[in-house]
């Protein structure tokens, strides 16, 4: 049994499928990607070789560069957002009356589809029948915002919900981790007479650090390649003030056919998530780190 | 033991490499039966098979589609040797599958297409054949409507049959219009007037969502129009005239005046067509600018309540003092149209099918399915509600139809120019500002 399992040949031979794959589905149509982004194409005719005049149109693309923007500020917010969601779950993970409820509630918005939730939100946000404005105006607010129509908030008024979005993930990954933490290490400090707050600080942090590093990649990436309410609730207007990469990305290939140009968007976004996420790995690395991104 | 699972795992994996090859293959089979039925003649009349894509499921459009399996039927009994294999996918996905499709040269034989913009790479990339022979049988090319095969046409060719035509009345809702003593405008000033009083009486003028933005474009056409006659934008987007027109500019001007006025259902930037449409039907909003295909709704919709489709009229967009405009005219523009494609094997049977259907759907479409088609309809011979018939009888003595901009234009073009709308209905830039990008975007596009 041990013989054939150390045969490179079988060994290869497992992986085949999973390999063939994961070639075919992810990293064929990556490659034709860039490919693609060389070319002048619009999606149907013949292509043109361009070299990297799609990649030269990007550097002084304006549009491009206030998606980008967007989509940073969306990346800062995700992760800002987590110190809101540890602390949500250190809360929780304290055995508090009711725990148990208050876990499930705030994971109620991962099991909704994203389009639901666009749906709920811009039910919501409606002008004038929306709770949010009906509220507003009961409490004597003549002048509520439009939310998704002002070009000045609309950004903002879509983090919400995406940030939302995504509570029920995060605390239950935070919930797992900070479960997982030896009950003897804390009670040590409380007899040593740490209090609450510091046993949160120093002893459950530190412990949970793994686990943090990898929430804010996956915080990060998800930002930067994120699409689904926005594309669905405003579609990245009004005029592009609530664009982000992928959903200019989708724009330039599917509504104005030129292909060409937007495969050379989503290789650039694609090596900007590698670098990113290379950062991000450089910058929290330490020796003893068990955990791999 | 051991051994036979490696083997046979092998071998599936090598299976599934296969399969998945299988998948891009070409049916270069089917393709030589097909031209050796051609040379033949019908004498042969081998068995061929016409693939025909569609993009109307019975699920949300059930009259659309018993009409055209009623259609096929009828061309499978006049030629038996022919049957049509259907694929029927919703709007979006039909684009998508057809972009896809059509990159690998693999286009159905049949299929459905829009005009001008979206046509044109499909031509550029010769794969939809000329129908200009199908044309030419019968005199078929004077059944339609002027102006619709234009829009299927590049160069002087035609490349699809238009199967649907939709002009955009302003619809309104008497009721609202009777509560507040006001009266149905024939010029844009007392269109203003309707729009104060209305307002100041706290009803909401004009539904519009312009989260989808071509709806606002369709405001700013008819002011163009209005003011500087259908030549204006015309001339302007083929490139014999300019953007920054001063007429062109006006009609952006006007438009942030009707702003000003509060024309516009608040927060009209963020809210979609169909939320704006439930406004209207809800009647929160006294009017609404819309393509004919919203008929139905205000007539023979029967889960719409009776009570407000007789509340429903429309009005032909008002007239502006000074401008080149006649109210005759109208936004508008055809649907989709059938094409066959260059590349079919079965081209000649497509190209009946194609005639066929066209023919078939021109006498049916209005009445079973509220769809105005791209031939002339005669309105004795219809049984329709008043509305419908107004609006084919206006069609009928239209002077021109002004081809809604976003189809007009390039695609690229087409989105700084429906960006630019929400701009300048949002007042975040000026009329000046205006036409300067769209000129810009034209030029560049050249």
């Amino acid at each position: 049994m041990n013989q054939i399992m150390s045969d490179k040949r079988v060994i290869a031979l497992y992986t085949l499928p999973a390999l063939l794959l994961i070639s075919v589905l992810i990293y064929v149509p990556l490659v034709l990607t860039g490919y693609y982004g060389l070319m002048d194409w619009d999606g149907i005719g013949s292509m043109t070789f361009i070299g990297l005049e799609n990649y030269a149109a990007l550097i002084t693309d304006g549009m491009f560069w206030s998606s980008a923007y967007h989509s940073l500020l969306l990346a800062l917010f995700s992760v800002g957002s987590l110190v809101l969601y540890l602390a949500v779950s250190v809360v929780l993970a304290g055995n508090i009356k009711g725990a148990d409820l208050f876990r499930k509630i705030f994971l109620i918005p991962m099991l909704l589809s994203s389009v639901a939730i666009a749906q709920l939100w811009m039910r919501i946000y409606h002008p004038t029948n929306g709770v949010m404005n009906r509220f507003l105006a009961s409490i004597g607010i003549e002048n509520p915002p439009l939310w998704l129509s002002d070009t000045s908030i609309v950004l903002f008024a879509i983090f919400i919900p995406i940030i939302w979005q995504y509570a029920g993930f995060y605390i239950i990954i935070y919930y797992a981790a900070l479960k997982n933490i030896p009950k003897e290490l804390v009670e040590a400090a409380r007899i040593d007479g740490a209090s609450p707050l510091q046993i949160a600080y120093k002893i459950k942090l530190p412990l949970i650090s793994g686990v943090i590093k990898v929430t804010i990649v996956l915080a990060v990436i998800g930002s930067l390649k994120y699409f689904d309410l926005i594309y669905v609730m405003t579609d990245g207007g009004p005029n592009g003030a609530s664009e982000v990469m992928a959903s200019y990305m989708y724009k330039l290939a599917f509504r104005t056919n030129d292909f060409g140009y937007g495969s050379a968007v989503g290789f650039f976004l694609l090596v900007l998530i590698l670098i990113v996420t290379y950062l991000i790995r450089k910058a929290t690395t330490s020796k003893d780190d068990s955990i791999q991104y | 033991m051991k051994k036979k699972s490696f083997i046979s795992l092998a071998a599936l994996s090598t299976a599934a490499v296969f399969t998945l090859a299988a998948c891009g293959g070409n049916d270069s089979e089917e393709a030589s039966a097909g031209a050796g039925n051609n040379d033949n003649g019908e004498a042969a009349q081998e068995d061929v098979t016409i693939d025909f894509m569609h993009l109307w499921p019975q699920g949300s459009s059930p009259d659309h589609h018993r009409i055209v399996e009623d259609i096929i039927s009828d061309f499978e009994e006049m030629h038996p040797h022919v049957t049509v294999e259907l694929e029927v996918l919703e709007n979006e996905q039909y684009k998508n599958k057809l972009q896809v499709v059509s990159s690998s040269n693999q286009l159905p034989d049949v299929g459905m297409t829009w005009p001008a913009g979206f046509l044109e790479p499909y031509v550029n990339g010769e794969l939809f054949a000329p129908l200009d022979d199908v044309l030419e049988e019968d005199n078929m090319r004077d059944d339609f409507v002027a102006g619709t095969l234009e829009a299927y046409s590049v160069d002087e060719q035609a490349y699809a049959m238009p199967l649907e035509l939709n002009i955009a009345p302003v619809f309104y809702n008497e009721a609202i219009f009777e509560e507040n003593g006001v009266e149905v405008p024939e010029t844009y000033d007392e269109f203003l007037e309707v729009i104060d009083t209305l307002a100041d009486n706290g009803v909401t003028p004009i539904a519009l969502g312009n989260r989808d933005r071509w709806t606002g474009s369709l405001w700013y056409m008819y002011l163009a129009d209005r003011i500087g006659g259908s030549d204006a934008l015309n001339s302007a987007i083929d490139r014999s005239g300019s953007f920054e027109d001063e007429r062109l500019e006006e009609a952006a001007s006007r438009i942030q005046e009707m702003v000003d006025h509060d024309a516009f259902i608040s927060g009209f930037n963020g809210l979609s067509d169909q939320e704006a449409k439930a406004e209207f039907m809800n009647s929160n909003a006294a009017m609404y600018l819309i393509g004919s295909w919203d008929l139905p709704n205000y007539t023979t919709n029967e889960e719409i309540p009776q009570e407000f489709r007789d509340n429903i009229d429309f009005f032909k967009f008002p007239e502006v003092d000074g401008g080149e405009g006649n109210i005759d005219n109208w936004v508008g523009g055809p649907g989709v149209g059938l094409f066959v494609a260059e590349n079919s094997d079965v081209k000649d049977e497509s190209k009946a099918f194609v005639k066929h259907f066209t023919e078939e759907w021109g006498k049916r479409s209005v009445e079973d399915a509220g769809v105005i088609p791209g031939t002339q309809v005669n309105t004795d011979e219809v049984d329709l509600p008043d509305l419908f018939i107004d609006v084919l009888d206006d069609l009928n003595n239209a002077s021109d139809i002004t081809l809604f901009a976003d189809v007009q234009m390039s695609s690229s073009v087409a989105e700084t120019h429906l960006n630019m709308i929400q701009s300048l209905f949002g007042e975040e830039i000026t009329p000046e500002e205006f036409v300067e990008r769209h000129e810009e975007a034209l030029e560049e596009d050249e």
